[in-house]
């Protein structure tokens, strides 16, 4: 393997794992403030893509970037305020019963919506082809996606880090009821939370659905794999996701230079190991709530 | 509930041959009347999740348009035709699906199936419980092979029938000497590549690159950059279902200038892929724009019925039960070892222009293959993708000349 090979897949598996960063900071998110493991996660990608094809042709593929996940997230939020707020009480179980089904349902209504076949749609004109940076000839798509994944991320930090909002999020992952004790509601917190982790997933659907065929199996494998990177990085651990999306994305990238068969199976391998090293992932926390 | 479904069948035959004897067929008539009413059911396997779903809409209507389309015209042997469909999902599964099919369901004949690897757990079944099982769907040579048996029809051409016919295009039209092939990992994409290989042997080319794609894989980057370095002539790409969509998307995305090749695809995955970035030659086992008269006719009800003409999933499904109940009618009985036997005297018109028929060393549908690339201009619409290059084999020739031979492919079936 010579140099220019090695960065070919190097940024390969830099932008792979991008994707994958989207899709588990969203479902960490989620898990951290909430407590709910989220199985619908991959359906919601989905939704994300299948927002894009149908609006495209209204108003090109740009601007899905922020209406398509507003749209999923609307749906999101309206799920938690009828249904997931009835179940935080219950066993945590429930939480996980409940998206499960919700994910089949989903699924079967997108498959009855918009047909069990796929739907045929392309790369934005401006970013068709490729292009050579040195040696390197790479997609200019997914550069772009690599682009966009950074601006994402870095907004999402500064949010929950430097603003007010950001802060209530936080506290209310750790303590919520010491937030509740200051006055703090979080009910319509836990909706805004749900909300922005189903976006998550939504803009990753976005930026796929040019690549992967539009079609309704095409969250199943997804949502696993976001499982896979988020339990490596640690439950609720934001810097544990990006990391460990990174990781997923280069050792998936590079298996398949060395061993393409075990490409799907290198992701779980490494969830193995971790988990043995390290039950909690990289950089996950105790988290005393739900132990 | 098996033992007792026989002696209650026992019983009509019994019953009705009494009655004819007696010459008191009044006394018995409801019994020999409510035996004709039962439907003749056909239990119906078909991909409904997963990377081959694509193709299980298709073969499920089109069973579903059969089926309309034989009861309207009286149904057979007086009794109507019924389907029970079932998502047939992976091989553990549509073991057991088909089990109780037949078990539970009491159906008459299996049929369906896309991925190779169900339809030989599914044959198993078919040969315990002997019942007639139509394979629509899947390629893998070991079904007409070494795990043929006498229950096991294929309408689906055999992956020998599909790369023959590519080879003969490439052969006469290219000259391609360096091939990197991709190859779906499972029992399908495996016999695939074997077949290639023979392929390349005969062309003389050489294989500088080759990759098992694990199914389902949502993105080729990794492997279209190695294909990249590895600088072939042509990418032979024998990858199924969603799979071939998604590697076309990403291999017009990395704006490759390798020319593609495919032993086997389906149309409704190039439409998916759409127009203007689908790419290379394929064998196809038929297609709409076909011109003879079961086409045109297949092509408009099925339009007319669901809004969009049909793809060859739907044809190989809707063909398949047509000559069945065409076999069944020959044989006077739904019995399948009966009914196995009028198949391999049955010869029709499955809208290809040449009269086909199931080969009894093998029970493989002897039949012409298309060879097609991919209509970029003048597309009346989002539906007419190909251009046919070539039909496999020529007009004067025997169908059976792109079939494996007994060497390439051996099958001992033990009869009935």
């Amino acid at each position: 393997m010579d140099l220019t090979t090695f960065l070919q897949f190097f940024i390969n598996g830099i932008v792979l794992g991008a994707i994958y960063v989207l899709l588990a900071i969203g479902l960490s998110i989620i898990f951290g403030m909430i407590g709910i493991v989220n199985l619908t996660h991959g359906i919601l990608y989905m939704l994300g893509a299948y927002a894009t094809v149908t609006l495209a042709p209204y108003i090109g593929f740009f601007p899905n970037l922020i209406i398509s996940p507003l749209l999923v997230a609307l749906l999101g939020m309206a799920v938690e305020a009828a249904f997931l707020r009835q179940i935080y009480k219950g066993d945590p179980a429930l939480g996980l019963l409940f998206t499960f089904g919700l994910a089949m349902f989903l699924e079967q209504v997108v498959r009855a919506a918009w047909g069990p076949q796929g739907i045929p749609f392309q790369i934005p004109d401006v970013l068709r082809g490729a292009i050579a940076a040195g040696p390197v000839i790479y997609s200019k798509y997914r550069y772009f996606i690599g682009l966009c994944s950074i601006l994402v991320i870095t907004g999402l930090w500064l949010f929950l880090e430097k603003t007010p909002y950001g802060m209530i999020i936080r506290a209310g992952s750790h303590d919520p009821d010491m937030v509740r004790v200051l006055g703090i509601s979080l009910k319509p917190v836990f909706t805004a939370v749900f909300g922005l982790g189903v976006a998550l997933a939504a803009v990753s659907g976005v930026l796929a659905s040019p690549l992967a065929g539009v079609e309704p199996a095409m969250g199943t494998n997804t949502g696993t794999f976001a499982f896979v990177v988020v339990v490596i990085g640690g439950l609720g651990s934001f810097w544990g996701s990006v990391i460990a999306g990174l990781m997923v994305g280069e050792v998936e990238s590079f298996c398949i230079f060395f061993w393409p068969p075990m490409a799907d199976a290198s992701k779980f391998a490494l969830m193995i190991a971790i988990l043995l090293l390290r039950p909690r992932g990289l950089l996950g926390r105790r988290w005393e709530r739900f132990e | 509930m098996e033992k007792k479904s026989i002696s209650r069948r026992r019983f009509i035959k019994t019953a009705s041959a009494a009655a004819a004897a007696a010459g008191t067929a009044q006394i018995f008539a409801p019994a020999i009347l409510k035996a004709q009413q039962q439907p003749i059911k056909i239990g119906h396997l078909v991909p409904l999740t997963g990377f081959l779903s694509p193709m299980g809409d298709f073969a499920s209507k089109a069973g579903k348009l059969a089926i309309e389309e034989i009861n309207a015209a009286g149904g057979v042997l007086g009794r109507k035709l019924e389907t029970i469909v079932d998502d047939e999902t992976n091989p553990g599964v549509g073991v057991q699906k088909a089990t109780k099919m037949i078990q539970q369901d009491k159906v008459d004949f299996l049929l369906g199936t896309v991925s190779s690897a169900v339809a030989l757990a599914v044959m198993d079944v078919a040969e315990r419980y002997q019942k007639i099982f139509f394979n629509t769907g899947s390629n893998s040579d070991q079904i007409r092979g070494e795990k043929c048996n006498y229950y096991t029809f294929c309408t689906e051409a055999s992956n020998t029938q599909y790369v023959k016919a590519i080879g003969r295009y490439l052969l006469k039209n290219k000259n391609y000497k360096t091939f990197y092939i991709l190859t779906s990992d499972y029992a399908f994409g495996h016999d695939l590549t074997r077949v290639t290989r023979r392929l390349l042997n005969e062309l003389g080319g050489k294989e500088i690159g080759h990759d098992l794609v694990p199914t389902g894989t949502a993105d080729y980057s990794s492997f279209l950059l190695k294909v990249r370095n590895a600088k072939p002539e042509v990418i032979f790409c024998n990858v199924a279902g969603s799979d071939q969509t998604t590697f076309l998307k990403q291999y017009t995305e990395f704006g490759l200038k390798i020319d593609v090749a495919g032993g086997v695809t389906d149309t409704v995955l190039m439409w998916n892929t759409g127009k203007d970035t689908a790419q290379g030659v394929w064998t196809v086992i038929w297609w709409g724009d076909l011109n003879n008269e079961y086409t045109k006719r297949f092509v408009t009800t099925y339009r007319q019925k669901y809004g969009q003409p049909p793809e060859n999933q739907a044809w190989g499904d809707y063909t398949s039960i047509k000559v069945l109940a065409e076999a069944i009618k020959m044989a006077g009985t739904t019995d399948s070892k009966k009914v196995a036997e009028a198949l391999e005297k049955v010869k029709f018109d499955g809208g290809k222009g040449r009269e086909l028929y199931y080969r009894t060393y093998d029970h493989q549908l002897m039949q012409p293959m298309y060879v097609v690339d991919i209509k970029k201009t003048g597309n009346k619409d989002q539906w007419d993708i190909f251009n046919v290059v070539g039909e496999v084999p020529n007009k004067d020739e025997s169908l059976e000349v792109i079939a494996s031979t007994k060497e390439e492919n051996t099958c001992n079936m033990k009869r009935g």
